[in-house]
């Protein structure tokens, strides 16, 4: 099965690449054969921009870049790296842009990470007044 | 010769719309009866030109007119019926004057049907619709004419963009306008009553139906979009927190506040400010929804306006509306009183709950989707936030908003005991419970927040049945029913997000004809791949036979089309729907070998989301016909009465 596979990516990859110039993307149609780490890769692909699309993530585009960077996240994944090292390399890169989970220890994005506890205790501040008096029946 | 009276209509419309503004607001200074009896023939004139002129526009794409420019740029005459016709409103300037449209037929309603409101608040309110309109009409008339004329005349148009060729679209953008017409009436009524100072029990009957009916609307668009996106995109997503799905979340969260304190306000004269403001806050996220669509500041298939005269246009519409409607609140609400007091453990108590929880969310929606355009506005720095943000920050309250959909419905108004409310809500819990016991039990590899929704749904169904509990059925009024089936709708929902986010299996494949195929307990062939030809577009289809584990067969076709006008490609996935799940198989590109790639999931129970989305509608619109029903009894027996006194 293993030897069946690897000859399948060896056909796949080869072709693929002399055909349309592009760097060699054997993983951005193919899975994993570890589960594991392809329902790592997945999520993390999930995580991430196509940059060439309008509001897409890699993992659900047709452009050939969001091809290549699925084959690469997977690549890297197969190669021991966890997902938070390949998208610290991808924002490297591209910069926050590329990533759908902004960071939380960041001077422009902590206070997004902040705003659902703030907003829960205003409101909840908010209730307080409504109930705290009993004075007025009408 | 179309095309001018369609214009013609149109200007006359905006007129009618200015003379109705000038009617009430000068009726109400000088409190002239004569001008409050002309403000409702007007109001429907104003109506029925705006829906002649819509009429005219369908009428020039059907006939695929390639004199007037908005036909060419979006239009071609080799194009199937439906989209000629849904193609109407698939672009800017169209999907513009559908909701003028609209909102000029809303006006004509409340002119010929709203009987119980009293007559200043009502000509208030049809001067505030008709002062709305009147910036519509503006920028329609000024920077968006869609009757605009073309020379020298082309052969051809350029094509409606292919993946808005779709039965969605006569569907999903006229429903969602709907929705948001519905939420400008509520908005109107709530200035009407403001002007007026008339806030109480009344003016939330007069309004509810509206803002039900708005409701409705959003629910079933929302839903829609969402389908529409699965199906058509290709890879299987129904909800991508994009800006525009946010857009049009946005305004539902709000309106299903609005409904839940707008209830408080007609049953117990409670809550009135808090209303008011949600009112204005739900129209509000309309505005805000169509500018941030249509200025294509955010660029989507939905931006076919891509210009900033457009949206400093819509921007400017919004800061007068908003801002105009935010002061007359502010000098208005010292006068108005909250209302009736209530206690914590109330019925009353459980809608506050619900409704700062959806206000919350709301605004963690709203900041997280203007967040990135506010730090690239600052800094000039890009950045994403998207699903990981959107879940992690609204997922934990969207299951307490849940938990207290529970809860609610069964507490009695003004005051209640908790023990009793615990007594009541003791078989729900226990479910969740063993539901939570068994799902960490048995599964593996769900999220923390998958494993609670789908707990809780289990008990939140059951106990969405409770109010049900030891009544006469047949007595039960119909608005309890739409209560019921709506709260039942979410939790079956819920079950269809948990189980789609937990147990989707993936399996991508290269194959050849002739190549197997399986994931779950479905085997696929892969038989043959032909070429094909529809009316505007060619294709490649591939034949797979799909069997279940059970032996049942059956025959699939996905496709990859073509589109000659614009030379764009879509994939038409099919969808095989089970009981327990969709089976979603797709055709993707060919290689040198012979090989293509397939890709194929198995949803399990993927598709109780937008059937919860559907009895979700349908128990909105249970509601709306129990309580129309409800108000033209007691009408007619208030009527009764006075004559026979």
């Amino acid at each position: 099965m293993k030897r069946f596979l690897v000859l399948l990516i060896a056909c796949l990859a080869f072709p693929v690449s002399a055909q349309t110039g592009l760097p060699p993307a054997p993983y951005a149609n193919r899975q994993l054969d570890d589960p594991q780490q392809e329902a790592a890769a997945r999520e993390l692909m999930e995580e991430l921009r196509c940059l060439k699309c309008q509001s897409q993530s890699i993992a659900d585009s047709n452009a050939p870049m969001a091809g290549d960077m699925r084959s690469q996240v997977r690549e890297r994944i197969a190669a021991g790296e966890t997902p938070e090292q390949v998208r610290s390399w991808l924002v490297e890169r591209y910069g926050n842009w590329v990533s759908y989970n902004p960071p939380i220890a960041s001077a422009v994005t902590w206070p997004l990470w902040f705003a659902p506890i703030i907003l829960l205790l205003a409101a909840l501040w908010l209730a307080r007044g409504r109930f705290r008096k009993p004075k007025d029946d009408e | 010769m179309i095309a001018e009276t369609g214009l013609i209509a149109l200007w006359l419309a905006a007129a009618l719309a200015l003379l109705q503004f000038a009617l009430g607001a000068i009726g109400l200074r000088a409190d002239r009866q004569e001008y409050f009896k002309a403000i409702r023939p007007v109001a429907v004139a104003q109506g029925l030109f705006v829906a002649f002129s819509f009429l005219l526009l369908i009428w020039l794409f059907l006939r695929s007119d390639m004199s007037v420019r908005l036909v060419v740029m979006n239009s071609a005459s080799v194009k199937p019926f439906i989209y000629k016709f849904a193609g109407t409103w698939g672009n800017h300037e169209g999907s513009m004057l559908l909701w003028v449209t609209v909102m000029g037929l809303a006006g004509a309603f409340i002119a010929l049907f709203e009987r119980s409101l009293k007559t200043r608040t009502l000509v208030a309110t049809l001067a505030a619709q008709a002062f709305i309109s009147l910036g519509f009409y503006a920028f329609l008339l000024v920077s968006s004419n869609p009757f605009e004329r073309m020379f020298p005349i082309p052969a051809e148009g350029q094509g409606l963009n292919p993946l808005l060729q779709d039965p969605g679209l006569a569907f999903h953008p006229p429903t969602l306008y709907f929705g948001y017409v519905g939420l400008s009436v509520a908005f109107s009524f709530a200035v009407g009553a403001m002007i007026t100072r008339d806030v109480g029990a009344d003016f939330a009957k007069a309004m509810r139906p509206w803002v039900l009916g708005a409701w409705i609307f959003l629910t079933l668009g929302i839903t829609a979009g969402s389908y529409w996106a699965y199906y058509e995109l290709g890879w299987g997503g129904w909800w991508f927190w994009d800006p525009v799905e946010n857009a049009s979340l946005m305004p539902w969260l709000a309106a299903t506040a609005l409904l839940h304190s707008v209830t408080v306000l007609a049953t117990r004269d409670s809550l009135r400010a808090w209303t008011l403001m949600l009112a204005v806050v739900a129209f509000s996220m309309s505005m805000i929804g169509t500018f941030l669509v249509r200025s294509g500041i955010l660029t989507s298939v939905h931006a076919f306006a891509v210009d900033p005269e457009r949206g400093s246009f819509i921007l400017a519409l919004l800061a007068l509306y908003i801002g105009g409607a935010m002061a007359l609140f502010a000098l208005r609400v010292g006068t108005v009183k909250e209302g009736k007091h209530f206690e914590l453990v109330s019925r009353e108590g459980a809608l506050v709950a619900n409704n700062l929880l959806l206000s919350v969310i709301l605004a963690l929606v709203f900041i997280g989707t203007l967040y990135p355009l506010l730090v690239e506005a600052l800094t000039g720095d890009k950045l994403s936030v998207g699903p990981p943000y959107f879940n992690l920050a609204t997922g934990p309250l969207a299951l307490m908003l849940v938990a207290a959909m529970a809860a609610g419905p069964l507490l009695r108004w003004r005051r209640d005991n908790p023990k009793t409310l615990l007594n009541r809500i003791s078989i729900p819990i226990l479910i969740t419970a063993a539901a939570l016991f068994s799902l960490v039990l048995f599964t593996t590899g769900m999220s923390v927040l998958a494993l609670l929704g789908l707990a809780l749904a289990a008990g939140v169904a059951v106990a969405s049945f409770a109010p049900l509990w030891k009544r006469n059925l047949r007595r039960t009024p119909l608005h309890t029913y739409g209560m019921v089936i709506a709260h039942f709708g979410i939790a079956v929902a819920l079950v269809g997000m948990a189980c789609e986010s937990s147990f989707t299996e993936e399996n991508l494949v290269a194959a050849k004809p002739g190549d197997e195929i399986s994931i779950n307990k479905w085997k696929l062939k892969f038989d043959a791949i032909e070429p094909m030809a529809g009316p505007n577009w060619t294709a490649l289809e591939s034949r797979i036979t799909a069997q279940y584990g059970d032996g049942t067969i059956h025959e699939i076709a996905p496709q990859n089309r073509m589109f000659a006008a614009a030379q764009t490609q879509t994939s038409e996935a099919a969808l095989l729907t089970r009981w327990n799940g969709q089976l979603y198989v797709v055709l993707g590109d060919g290689d040198s070998q012979g090989r293509w790639q397939i890709r194929v999931w198995w949803k399990p129970f993927v598709p109780l989301i937008w059937f919860g989305g559907i009895l979700v509608a349908l128990g909105g619109f249970l509601a709306m016909i129990g309580r129309l029903r409800r108000g033209y009894k007691q009408r007619k027996q208030r009527e009764y009465a006075e004559a026979t006194i």
